[in-house]
């Protein structure tokens, strides 16, 4: 922990000697730079988790014809012909999800907006400890490298799936044909992950509660960053306890301990407990921050101020707390105490509420807005949409009894994708066009915005929609073959639509990597506020210098004061713009200036 | 910890603190990453407690297993080492580099030497046949448990084996990095005389670390060692 007591918090550094290429770019302090490395290193882990997904498709919608290029998969994986082996679907099924949500999703969510937004939109220098920044960063790379090392290990990666119930995934070598080393490494991984998570969320809350411009109070911050700030506080709690369940677990199946091994008096269930303590608020480490981005897009597409920021703000709060005390809904089947059970099932309904005041208020923001519907408010927008089909069918698997009917099988994957894909990755479509040109200093192409978003909303949901079907006709998750099932036959048709239009929505992601790495070089020029925006990042040129501000900003009002009457012609007012009713803040403690 | 309540007015700092907290960054820091910590022990604290008292067979007597006398003076040892990081940082507080010197050597020193007594204990009950997946086969904890299996727990005793090692090995691992990091400050700041009274951020973050860490071990020792 001495770096915490080094890294002296960079004042007044606007001006900096320049720097080599490798100070510069890749063992960067620099909050933005480690935001763009983040950028691009879960970005390639999206496209990881995708090509996954694309052969569990194939084999759900072809199953038993061989995978198109399969010859290239050693013998492990596929049969001579090219057909995946049920143990490498396993495998597939298991990947998909750890990638996706500990090295795609929660890393582009948490990992680029959080580095990136917070010093820039609460007017400060950097984060207050750049070399812990730093560490996180590669930390997490070299997370994402040992999860991969497990494709490359002879028996390739975990079977368990990637909630890595017990216990399958602690004796691997009585309950699976020996696949250790794989994992062993995604244990190892999820360690090191978490070692980045804290180092990182130590980092965003400090900076957040002691970094903030004059002027910019508690209630003056964009809910972006009250949402990361809330992210920030679920992930330094939640992730040691993930750590300390995978410490454990690796234990058990490296130096022979018995936590989770029942033939030695361990507990299986403890490492569902474990996990899923661990596993809602990291839900909500998922979803949160794309709320916040949302609303700040959704305010600006719509040139009205949020409607009921504090409800807003308090329903973040609430939300953040009661994640704590919701995870048991993932055990209904777990052969839970009913008493309990219900218990559970209350705290979890109850969530609904807040979520829903997130929604009106969205709606309420929108009503009668001056709509631009530029490519992020479209992607915002559908994030609205796609997160309430998302929460609602949450409401059927909070209800105990509907839950033991619907219980692991594609009504829960339908419903995840909802708001993990419709939900998280739609608010990053937006983010991500959104803040280009503070990032590049250009613009993504608007055009190729707009088909990739409608061609994407349109697959998306012939892709996620008919899985609520086909679970209630009782498909089960992780099932490598449903034609072997008499009952599930007839949906096989369905399951064949559905891949096909995967691997249309597949297909479709091409055209946002291109426009993202064409408009790298060829994009248009970003003008210095290309969306009218009032936040602080905009008083910054395009892309934002080393060390931000020469002199800090002071802050006069919220972030949100679009069509505002004072602003007189402009239908916005920066947050640091000076009007002659302005009063200086209180709390500036830059040198008053002479009256 | 101690020293919050007991230098508060003393707590106003003379070093360039941010708005916000009213606590300078390194400090907040600290305390952010000790919540975090704590959860990180919480996981396996609340393992033993369910596993140890979800377990149907009797659990092991801790002083028939274990070696309590010396594991209390590694206790004592600790707590000791607290007491002069308390000193040392009141030294450096009032300006006092040679007190500073002195005090975070021996506190140093004392966790250096708690390490040093945890290795030793690993060793000895391995060698009396106490392991992560309980008793060795043949060893002589194995023959007493044999004879005595309620006294010693023996059906249990591959969940006693995993709890114990993995909960007292992360706390030994949290000291080492406490004492690599203090020797570290020691070379680096404090020997050259870089602390003074009206900077001591180091001292008083590093010492944020080590009292937590001691407390951490006074729980382990009385739910380990004593019940």
């Amino acid at each position: 922990m001495t770096t915490v007591a080094h890294a002296a918090p960079a004042h007044g550094a606007a001006h900096h000697a320049p720097m080599g290429f490798w100070r510069k770019y890749i063992f960067s302090t620099d909050h933005k730079i480690i935001g763009i490395q983040f950028l691009f290193v879960s970005l390639f882990f999206l496209l990881v988790g995708g090509l996954l997904a694309m052969q569990i498709r194939w084999q759900l919608g072809f199953p038993g014809k061989p995978l198109p290029g399969g010859g290239i998969l050693p013998d492990a994986m596929v049969s001579p012909e090219g057909v995946i082996l049920p143990e490498y679907y396993i495998q597939l099924v298991t990947m998909h999800g750890t990638f996706m949500v500990f090295f795609a999703i929660m890393p582009l969510l948490v990992g680029v907006y959080a580095n990136f937004l917070i010093p820039l939109k609460l007017g400060a220098h950097d984060m207050a400890f750049p070399r812990i920044n730093m560490a996180s960063f590669w930390a997490a790379f070299l997370a994402g490298l040992i999860m991969l090392a497990g494709f490359f290990v002879p028996t390739g990666p975990s079977w368990a799936g990637w909630t890595m119930y017990a216990p399958l995934s602690a004796r691997p070598d009585l309950y699976q044909s020996g696949v250790t080393q794989g994992q062993i490494l995604w244990c190892i991984s999820i360690v090191v992950l978490g070692l980045s998570s804290v180092m990182g969320s130590v980092n965003y809350i400090t900076t957040i509660i002691n970094h903030r411009a004059p002027g910019m109070t508690w209630f003056r911050m964009p809910l972006s960053i009250w949402a990361l700030f809330i992210t920030a506080i679920l992930a330094v709690l939640a992730l040691p306890v993930l750590q300390g369940a995978a410490i454990m677990l690796m234990f058990d199946q490296t130096i022979g301990t018995h936590f989770f091994d029942p033939l030695a008096g361990g507990q299986a269930l403890l490492w569902q407990h474990l996990f899923w303590f661990f596993g809602h608020p990291e839900v909500y480490i998922l979803i949160l921050p794309a709320m916040g981005m949302v609303s700040d897009i959704v305010a600006n597409g719509s040139r009205k101020p949020i409607f009921g920021y504090h409800s807003m703000v308090f329903a973040i709060v609430a939300i953040g707390f009661l994640g704590w005390i919701v995870w048991g809904h993932h055990m209904f089947m777990s052969g839970m105490n009913p008493t309990l059970g219900s218990s559970f099932m209350i705290s979890t309904l109850v969530i609904a509420v807040p979520s829903a005041v997130k929604v009106f208020n969205w709606l309420g923001t929108m009503w009668r807005g001056n709509l631009q519907f530029h490519v992020p408010m479209l992607n915002a927008v559908a994030f609205v949409a796609m997160f309430t089909i998302g929460g609602l069918s949450g409401v059927f698997m909070a209800a105990t009894p509907v839950d033991m009917f619907i219980h692991d099988t594609y009504f829960i994957v339908a419903h995840l994708h909802y708001v993990l894909f419709g939900g998280s990755l739609f608010a990053l479509f937006a983010a991500i066009t959104y803040w280009y040109p503070k990032m590049f200093g250009r613009m993504m192409s608007e055009r190729l915005g707009k088909v990739h978003f409608w061609l994407t909303f349109v697959t998306y949901n012939l892709v996620f929609f008919p899985m609520h079907i086909i679970g209630m006709g009782g498909q089960m998750r992780r099932l490598y073959d449903p034609t072997v099932y008499d009952f599930l036959k007839p949906q096989q048709p369905m399951n064949e639509f559905i891949s096909i239009c995967a691997f249309a929505l597949f297909a479709t992601q091409f055209l946002f990597a291109f426009n993202f790495l064409w408009s790298l070089k060829k994009g248009r020029k970003a003008e210095q506020n290309p969306w009218h925006d009032n936040g602080l990042e905009w008083s910054l040129p395009n892309p934002a210098p080393h060390g931000n501000w020469e002199r800090v900003p002071t802050v006069y009002r919220g972030p949100y004061e679009f069509s505002a009457p004072e602003a007189g012609q402009a239908d916005f007012l920066p947050q640091h713009v000076k009007l002659p009713t302005d009063r200086e803040p209180v709390s500036a403690t830059a040198p008053a200036p002479p009256h | 910890m101690t020293h919050a309540t007991a230098t508060v007015d003393q707590m106003r700092p003379p070093f360039p603190a941010e708005p916000g907290a009213g606590v300078y960054s390194n400090k907040l820091g600290m305390w952010v990453f000790l919540a975090s910590d704590v959860m990180f022990f919480t996981a396996l604290i609340g393992s033993y407690i369910i596993l140890r008292f979800g377990v149907t067979e009797p659990w092991a007597k801790p002083n028939f297993v274990l070696n309590v006398p010396l594991t209390g003076f590694n206790t004592f040892l600790l707590i000791c080492s607290s007491v002069s990081m308390v000193k040392a940082f009141a030294a450096i507080s009032r300006g006092d580099q040679k007190g500073l010197r002195l005090w975070l050597l021996l506190t140093i020193l004392a966790g250096a030497s708690f390490v040093g007594v945890q290795v030793y204990e690993y060793i000895k009950l391995v060698g009396h046949g106490f392991t992560p997946t309980g008793y060795r086969e043949g060893s002589l904890l194995a023959e007493h448990a044999a004879a005595d299996p309620v006294t010693y727990g023996a059906g249990a005793a591959g969940l006693y084996g995993s709890t114990f090692f993995t909960m007292t090995g992360f706390h030994g691992f949290h000291v080492t990095c406490g004492v690599i990091s203090m020797t570290y400050l020691y070379l680096t700041k404090v020997l050259p005389g870089k602390y003074s009274a009206h900077d001591y951020r180091g001292i008083e973050t590093i010492g944020l670390y080590w009292h937590f860490v001691d407390l951490v071990w006074i729980i382990l020792f009385t739910i380990v060692y004593l019940i």
